[in-house]
């Protein structure tokens, strides 16, 4: 990383600096390390995201159009051109390779949406409900962030042990205790565990609304909630009329976020079910995850990954039209 | 702010009793949920085995502490503990410096592609691990076979990773706590005869300080809790925490009160980090959404 750098200081370094006969070249040397200056700070962050996220970016989509199995992982440049086989496999959705995407994918998005509302929903309600001071209200506040602060692993794992068929505490509560069931149901396995899947993701992804909301309605001036109780608005009133339109920038930003971490969400699923998720979870993430590195064939996965890629540029892309319009483009 | 200061009533009127029942049952509802695990995950890992191999208990038949001797030998927990240790220790120091150097120039200078560069960053965050997993494994590999340099299966490699994944969100937030330097300061500085870096270390850091903290928390955090890419770039001899304890919570006889034991002692570093930073750290993390 420095070594591309040493030349260019260097060269900024070494200027005559105290050459008293050389006036116009110390300004122009001055000039030219005061230009470069930043491109040398921002160069090792630079190199690194080229290395790490755009350059790997660009391969896979190489290595998308080949057909990259095992015997080609040595020097992935060998294998041969695939063509458009790769995609025509994952979209061909009569065949198992086709179909399973397909299955993946709209679990996703139904997973996506049913979580996202329900952070959405959860955040905004705790945030709006604790915008006034009460008693205990920043220990809660405290407490509503621990579920973000731990990490994903030790918070599902303990998930996963409490959705446990015969000694978890959910079906103890359910089964033995309230009796809702005839025999105690697997969480982890099968139908259930997009519920199972769902409730974990909703937990540990809230508190991120909660917290943005928080800080959205501390911009809303005290002063329109004044005006507006001198006008006999009563506070559900005042939340359904002041809070939540002045909400709307910090909503779009958030809803967002949420879509796309939620979409892409692979720690929840692989700590909660390990390496191969029940069909009704199976997120798409983990789908490709799964589909690449059983079968090692890189070409068909990172087929998958840059059609779900164009799906969320689309989706996004669609969104921020949608919800811009109308609004300053300086907004955005 | 508001928390600070006396009770400052939204309305001149008290809100009604149908909005203190709502707040007080809902928030109540919330606590339950929001708590449950964690009382789960401490009460478990302060029980014998049998109260949590046959159903689960409420209350213990007895008080032990003997889980969080036993899950060191259970799993090489202390392995995973250095490793994970070594890899968000170094990735943190790595990734703060970086950003540092990366928000100054953003901060301090005016060039062109600030834009670009700024918005590239931050997307970079937004796209899918799964999309630059295989490939990146692709490159370690072949690096590796091309150059001897082993980044598939060492910290090394995972310390590259970690350490670009806090990068985007650090170099934001760090962004956010220069500019609110006065910008005085340092051209006081530079009169004095400071250089651009000596601005940056004697007057700017200095005086971020509490945004660097939060920072490094985060950039920690990230490190510590991530899974994906742990799981297929180390080995047997490089496991990180999240992949050890995942992969032995996932086997058929599992002792979960040491596994218990074991994800409250891996939880306690960056949760208590977190709570005790947590201003510095909500505002950078919302700084970005709400204006």
């Amino acid at each position: 990383m420095t070594t591309t750098a040493a030349p260019d200081h260097t060269g900024a370094r070494t200027a005559p600096k105290d050459n008293p006969g050389a006036a116009p070249r110390k300004r122009r040397s001055g000039r030219l390390r005061r230009i470069s200056l930043p491109y040398l700070l921002l160069l090792p962050a630079v190199l690194l995201e080229l290395l790490v996220h755009l350059v790997p970016m660009i391969i896979g989509i190489v290595v998308s159009f080949r057909e990259l199995t095992q015997f080609y992982l040595r020097d992935w440049t060998t294998a041969p051109w695939a063509g458009l086989d790769n995609y025509a496999l994952a979209v061909d959705f009569d065949a198992p390779v086709g179909q399973a995407l397909l299955k993946s994918f709209v679990t996703t998005c139904i997973f996506t949406v049913a979580s996202v509302a329900l952070c959405w929903f959860i955040g905004t309600a705790a945030a709006i409900f604790m915008q006034e001071n009460f008693r205990g209200r920043g220990f809660l506040r405290t407490l509503f962030l621990v579920p973000y602060a731990l990490p994903v692993y030790a918070a599902v794992i303990t998930w996963a042990f409490m959705f446990q068929r015969d000694n978890g505490l959910v079906n103890h509560v359910i089964h033995d205790q309230l009796g809702l069931t005839d025999s105690p149901p697997f969480w982890l396995i099968g139908e259930n565990s997009f519920i199972t899947l769902l409730v974990v993701a909703v937990w540990k992804g809230w508190p991120f609304a909660f917290l943005i909301m928080m800080a959205g309605l501390q911009n809303i001036p005290r002063e329109i909630y004044e005006a507006a109780a001198l006008d006999g608005a009563g506070v559900w009133q005042q939340i359904r009329r002041i809070t939540l339109p002045s909400l709307r920038p910090v909503n779009q930003v958030l809803v967002l976020v949420l879509f796309l971490w939620t979409f892409n969400d692979f720690n929840t699923p692989f700590v909660l079910f390990g390496k191969s998720a029940p069909e009704s979870a199976d997120l798409i993430s983990i789908h490709i995850y799964q589909s690449s590195f059983q079968t090692w064939n890189f070409g068909t996965g990172s087929a998958m990954s840059v059609l779900l890629l164009l799906f969320l540029l689309v989706v996004t892309g669609l969104y921020l039209l949608f919800t811009s319009r109308g609004r300053k483009a300086t907004d955005v | 702010m508001s928390s600070h200061s006396a009770p400052q009533p939204r309305s001149p009127m008290a809100p009604p009793q149908s909005f203190l029942w709502s707040r007080r049952i809902f928030l109540s509802l919330l606590t339950v949920f929001v708590v449950l695990p964690v009382f789960v995950m401490v009460s478990s890992s302060l029980k014998p085995l049998q109260d949590v191999s046959g159903k689960f208990q409420w209350i213990p038949s007895g008080l032990t502490i003997r889980p969080y001797f036993d899950i060191w030998e259970t799993v090489p927990l202390a392995d995973y503990f250095l490793n994970s240790l070594i890899v968000a220790g170094s990735a943190t120091v790595l990734s703060v410096v970086i950003a540092v150097f990366a928000a100054y120039a953003v901060s301090r200078y005016e060039f062109r592609g600030k834009r670009v560069f700024t918005v590239t960053v931050l997307s970079t965050q937004m796209f899918p691990g799964i999309l630059f997993l295989l490939p990146l494994f692709l490159i370690y590999v072949n690096i590796g076979n091309a150059t001897g340099i082993a980044l598939f299966g060492s910290r090394a490699g995972l310390i590259l990773t970690y350490l670009t994944f806090s990068l985007p969100f650090s170099i934001w937030m760090l962004i956010g706590y220069f500019d609110s330097v006065p910008r005085d300061l340092d051209e006081a500085a530079k009169v004095d005869g400071c250089g651009p870096l000596g601005a940056l270390f004697r007057v700017i850091v200095p005086a971020a300080i509490p945004g660097i903290v939060a920072v490094a928390v985060y950039a920690f955090m990230t490190a510590w809790g991530e899974v994906l890419f742990a799981s297929v770039m180390t080995n047997e001899s490089t496991r990180t925490l999240a992949v050890g304890l995942q992969g032995y919570s996932t086997q058929n006889d599992v002792y979960w009160n040491q596994i218990m034991a074991a994800s409250l002692v891996v939880s306690v570093p960056v949760v208590a980090g977190f709570l005790l930073l947590q201003r510095y750290l909500v505002t950078g993390l919302t700084a970005g959404a709400v204006k």
